[in-house]
């Protein structure tokens, strides 16, 4: 018999208006909860009934949690604000590009219309072995499939692997993790606040979650310290397509240069590992050097020193090597 | 509560994931269920001590530290609790909440756990008395009589232990079950993670899908869990017996390796554990010199006698304990029966620092009974 997919399962639907409400939601229905923000993830997986939650809390009419606040210290980005309100923010715009390049590249004009930043940086992966429903690691199963001598793993994972090759498919996390972002986490502790190349879970440490946001805790705020504010930023993203596509890798970059060195620098990418990684031993080569393209060169040679591609992908290993390259020279200004 | 894990393949068919998390609470219940039991049982309920009976019973001809566990015992049983402590911490606490990355560090735990199997199997074959661990008739006896006592039949004898009383024998069969479940399912494993290459046959990228089917794979993962639980509710036990003040004594021969001659004497059969050297039979106390060289026997002609050969007692073959005596200087044969060239005893050595005070005090002991020379 047919598997009928047009109708989503049932669930109970909460609408609150504060995110004190939200969160206290969330705490009561644990792990059977589900946070919609955007919803450009969640109902792919209902509808394919993957995911079955039994309570959706709906965060559309909180509004405290959008916007865009220029603070003391920085900028403080509220969760539920579209990536399309991102990528046109004058301060963003003005002080903080690498962000507003991202978000302007993600997906399309109507989902960045609909989708919010802490939608984007908290979806699930796309890793259609996992999406389909199938029983790996990251599902609760004790295969990856996606890592079989004949899977189809083009876009997975190179590097810090741990039996999951799936990658995150966030724009914004690297240009975040090279901003040196904090992420506000509310929950049934209270808050606390990380730092955005903390906030993805490793697969070594827990496989089947992919960022810490426990049940019952909602992401409510990204800190832009104004540390960065108006550095050399670099931002590529490369896809299958010239827009309106997943990344196949990004690379991000902030740079403080002074007389011809670089002083401070902050590399991120994304789509090499199964989170959003900070480059550090590229940092550390291409520090208080004169960007090149032979620095550039030899903090891509680094960027990939641990590498082990699948079958399908190792094409990854020079693509990180080059965009890394790419985004020291680009600084050559 | 349920038993195990399953879920759809992408054939639809159900396969089979895991055992239940809810047997890791089980096994933790399990465990500390039976120390809090056992321990209001040896509070409040417990018979008085039976008299024991079977073996020579005098102390006299015993030195008064008694080698139980040779270094290479103690060292093996010790590194070998470490990977196995490092093993379940790394596989349950992370079930339990307390995230860390545990998979590199359980498997080089587990491999480190298979070498040092190996060296004990190769080890307590050759080496040691390979028998002397097995449960025979006599056990069986021994540990209905210890039962009988237990229930509160105070007029039951138990007859005195072998060197591994029935219960200390099955456990180590629990376990040694347990951990080889646990080895050869989890070097299967580790065929699933990636891994160094120069790992012999395991080593290397992951590798799925090798060798097993997605059922098979199951079956190996519930085999892995279930002895991985058992395990948890195992080592809670032991630690509660080796924790127990009234069991410290066997606790600190497993670290200094010796017991007391009066410990030997209360809880062991010197005919089914003979101490090289020492003649236990009864006997007139007066002929028995006490003291290391005395219980070492040296004949009239001043040459030293072989020990006294045991009977068959049905607990194996006890010989070999003469070869681990031989492993520490305070208890080798050759040297503490030492009859010199003239003919006449030597003094014996000192026996090594066991922890447990001045060891000189054996000189005195033996110089007090005024027989050495």
């Amino acid at each position: 018999m047919a598997v009928i997919r047009d109708m989503i399962p049932a669930f109970e639907l909460f609408q609150p208006t504060s995110a004190e409400d939200a969160i206290e939601r969330l705490i009561e229905h644990g792990d059977e909860g589900w946070v919609l923000a955007g919803g450009m993830d969640s109902f792919d997986w209902w509808k394919e009934r993957v995911k079955r939650p039994t309570a959706v809390v709906d965060l559309a009419n909180v509004d405290e949690l959008r916007g865009v606040r220029v603070t003391a210290d920085g900028v403080e980005i509220g969760a539920m604000t579209t990536l399309t309100e991102v990528a046109k923010h004058p301060e963003l715009l003005a002080n903080y590009s690498v962000l507003t390049d991202a978000a302007v590249q993600i997906a399309t004009p109507q989902i960045r219309n609909r989708g919010t930043i802490a939608g984007n940086l908290a979806q699930d992966t796309r890793c259609w072995y996992y999406r389909g429903g199938w029983p790996c690691y990251r599902a609760g199963g004790n295969t990856c499939y996606a890592s079989a001598p004949t899977a189809m793993n083009r876009e997975h994972a190179i590097i810090g692997t741990s039996r999951c090759v799936a990658v995150s498919p966030s724009d914004s996390a690297p240009a975040l993790i090279a901003l040196d972002a904090q992420f506000v986490i509310q929950g049934s502790g209270g808050e606390r606040v990380v730092d955005a190349e903390d906030f993805f879970m490793r697969p070594s440490v827990d496989i089947e979650r992919m960022t810490i946001l426990e049940p019952g805790e909602l992401l409510t705020a990204i800190r832009i310290p104004s540390t960065w504010a108006g550095a050399t930023f670099y931002y590529e993203k490369v896809e299958d397509r010239r827009a309106w596509d997943f990344a196949l890798m990004t690379v991000a970059s902030a740079m403080r240069i002074s007389g011809g060195v670089i002083q401070e620098v902050r590399l991120a990418a994304n789509g090499a590992a199964p989170y959003p990684m900070r480059l550090s031993d590229s940092e550390r080569i291409v520090q208080g050097e004169a960007p090149s393209d032979a620095l550039g060169r030899q903090a891509g040679e680094v960027a990939v020193q641990d590498a082990q591609p699948l079958r399908h992908n190792d094409y990854k290993v020079p693509l990180l090597s080059n965009l890394v390259r790419r985004a020291v020279r680009g600084t050559v200004a | 509560m349920e038993l195990w894990r399953s879920a759809l393949d992408p054939w639809g068919q159900e396969v089979l994931t895991g055992i239940s998390w809810d047997l890791m609470w089980a096994a933790v219940i399990v465990g500390l269920g039976f120390a809090a039991a056992h321990a209001v049982w040896a509070k409040w309920l417990a018979p008085a001590e039976s008299a024991s009976t079977g073996g020579g019973s005098g102390a006299a001809g015993l030195p008064a530290q008694i080698l139980r566990h040779a270094m290479s015992e103690r060292v093996f049983h010790w590194a070998m609790s470490v990977a196995m402590l490092v093993l379940l911490v790394t596989a349950f606490l992370p079930i339990m909440g307390i995230q860390f990355a545990w998979v590199t560090i359980h498997w080089i735990a587990g491999v480190a756990l298979t070498l040092m199997i190996v060296y004990h199997i190769v080890h307590a074959t050759f080496v040691q008395d390979f028998w002397a661990i097995w449960v025979g008739r006599a056990d069986i006896k021994t540990g209905m009589a210890e039962l009988s006592h237990m229930i509160g039949r105070n007029g039951t004898e138990v007859p005195k232990a072998p060197k591994y009383p029935i219960d200390h024998k099955m456990f180590h069969h629990a376990a040694a079950v347990s951990s080889l479940a646990a080895i050869v399912t989890g070097i299967y494993m580790m065929l699933r993670i990636d891994t160094p290459s120069w790992i012999p046959v395991i080593g290397g990228p992951a590798e799925p899908y090798a060798l097993l089917t997605e059922g098979q794979w199951g079956i190996m993962y519930i085999v892995h869990g279930v002895s991985g639980v058992a395990l948890i509710a195992l080592v809670i036990t032991h630690i509660y017996f080796a924790i127990r003040p009234d069991k410290w004594w066997i606790t600190k021969s497993m670290i200094y390796g010796f017991i007391s001659r009066d410990k030997y004497v209360e809880n062991f059969d010197p005919d089914l554990w003979p101490v090289p050297g020492a003649d236990t039979a009864p006997q007139e106390e007066e002929l028995v010199p006490a003291g290391v060289g005395a219980s070492l026997g040296v004949g009239e002609s001043g040459a030293p006698e072989a020990a006294p050969e045991p009977e068959d007692s049905g607990y194996g073959d006890s010989s070999s304990d003469y070869e681990r005596a031989s492993e520490v200087g305070g208890l080798d044969l050759g040297a503490s029966a030492g009859a010199g060239e003239s003919g006449a005893p030597e003094a014996a050595p000192e026996p090594e620092d066991s922890g447990y005070g001045d060891s000189s005090g054996d000189d005195g002991r033996a110089s007090e009974s005024g027989d050495l020379d």
